[in-house]
């Protein structure tokens, strides 16, 4: 049971870890000054709800486990995050169009996980919630307001759409370590494709039809951006073992 | 009967008073409602302070500042714990710090803007006909807004 938490809360961390990274990259280069500093504020929440899941899973391994050590020296094999977190950010649209999938999927989970039996989980996910709502709020918006914008707009976010959309499935596949904690994402699936449409048709933008998913990341098998996003993440801490800021 | 411990606590608030929120120095962490309570663990003070938002990178460095704070007051063995249950509400923050905000140049948190919308209420002139620029801010707890009537720009401390 320890062990299936602790994979559990990995693959909740390293997602949320993950994306923060990728958001992180839009520091100083956001399209205008207030949107940069929205994206990474965003960034700024993720990374902290991942330290707080890191904490947790380094208190149910015991031994000298930290939180450093499992987000800088684990290999992308070991890496658990959600395939989508981890795609390109592509322009300004396809990042948007990333954060309000997901954040529509965390949004929905976390209003489960907080009423987890193991209270620490509960107190993360609810303690996230509040900011998950803002995340959820400002993706949304911008999705409408692109997707409905000018023709140019339009056809970015119909691109990011192509592309991104092969990830979402994921999201709904539960791996073993959620199945043996009680965790069904896969009942999740009608309610967030409902959610996604709603804003997608307010952003008159088309909702996919049936397409192939790609899987893997639960279960550390990652597309080829996760081994670039480590090496610039974990880079000082391979380079000089145990430096402290 | 007097009881030692309650005086004893008495005096860390006020010791506690004078921790600041770096980045809002006003605002002392008392005013601000993170301070959940205070033990004794036979000779030990522990400080039992609950984060604001997840990610604040302020948090660290209050922890460090009560340590402190304690320590120039004598009380040598002391520790921070940090509780996440139940999350940090807006609603901790006391009248006093709220009007310390305004002063500052910060609209307070305001129930009747769970989320940030237009009309906030301006921290310079009073004036509810504002429009909110963008729902993230200068640090993760504010928004950012703009009075169309004396055409300051402010910050709104988010609702939480």
């Amino acid at each position: 049971m320890h062990q299936q938490l602790a994979d559990y809360l990995l693959h909740l961390a390293d997602t949320t870890l993950i994306l923060s990274q990728r958001n992180s990259e839009w520091c100083g280069h956001g399209p205008i000054l207030e949107q940069d500093i929205a994206i990474t504020n965003i960034s700024l929440d993720l990374l902290g709800q991942s330290r707080n899941f890191y904490q947790y899973a380094a208190s149910l391994i015991g031994g000298t486990c930290d939180e450093d050590q499992l987000a800088y020296l684990r290999k992308e094999r070991e890496y658990k995050n959600l395939l989508l977190t981890e795609q390109p950010n592509g322009d300004w649209g396809q990042t948007i169009l990333r954060q309000f999938l997901f954040s529509q999927y965390q949004y929905l989970l976390f209003e489960q996980l907080q009423f987890n039996k193991e209270v620490q989980l509960a107190a993360i996910t609810a303690k996230a919630l509040k900011e998950i709502k803002y995340h959820l709020r400002w993706s949304s918006e911008w999705v409408i307001r692109l997707g409905d914008g000018t023709a140019e707009s339009k056809s970015r976010m119909s691109k990011a759409i192509d592309e991104l959309w092969p990830y979402t499935g994921e999201m709904f596949t539960t791996a073993d370590y959620e199945i043996a904690f009680g965790i069904d994402t896969a009942a999740l699936k009608n309610i967030w494709e409902e959610k996604v449409r709603i804003i997608f048709n307010a952003a008159t933008l088309p909702v996919p039809e049936k397409v192939f998913m790609q899987t893997g990341g639960k279960q550390g098998i990652h597309t080829e951006h996760l081994g670039f996003i480590l090496s610039e993440l974990q880079y000082v801490q391979r380079a000089y073992p145990n430096s402290k800021w | 009967m007097v009881d030692l411990h309650n005086i004893t606590k008495q005096k860390i608030n006020t010791v506690l008073e004078s921790v600041c929120d770096p980045e809002i120095p006003v605002l002392s962490i008392m005013d601000m409602g993170i301070v959940r309570d205070v033990l004794f663990n036979d000779d030990e003070v522990e400080v039992l302070i609950t984060p604001t938002y997840t990610g604040c990178p302020a948090m660290d460095m209050i922890a460090m500042q009560i340590r402190l704070a304690l320590l120039e007051n004598g009380y040598h063995k002391n520790k921070v714990t940090s509780i996440l249950a139940p999350a940090w509400t807006t609603d901790w923050m006391t009248q006093a710090g709220k009007q310390k905000l305004k002063t500052y140049g910060i609209a307070a948190p305001d129930k009747k803007f769970e989320l940030a919308e237009d009309g906030v209420e301006c921290p310079q002139c009073n004036s509810t006909n504002t429009k909110l620029i963008s729902e993230f801010g200068s640090t993760a707890c504010k928004a950012l807004y703009q009075c169309k009537d004396c055409k300051e720009p402010f910050d709104y401390f988010k609702c939480h």
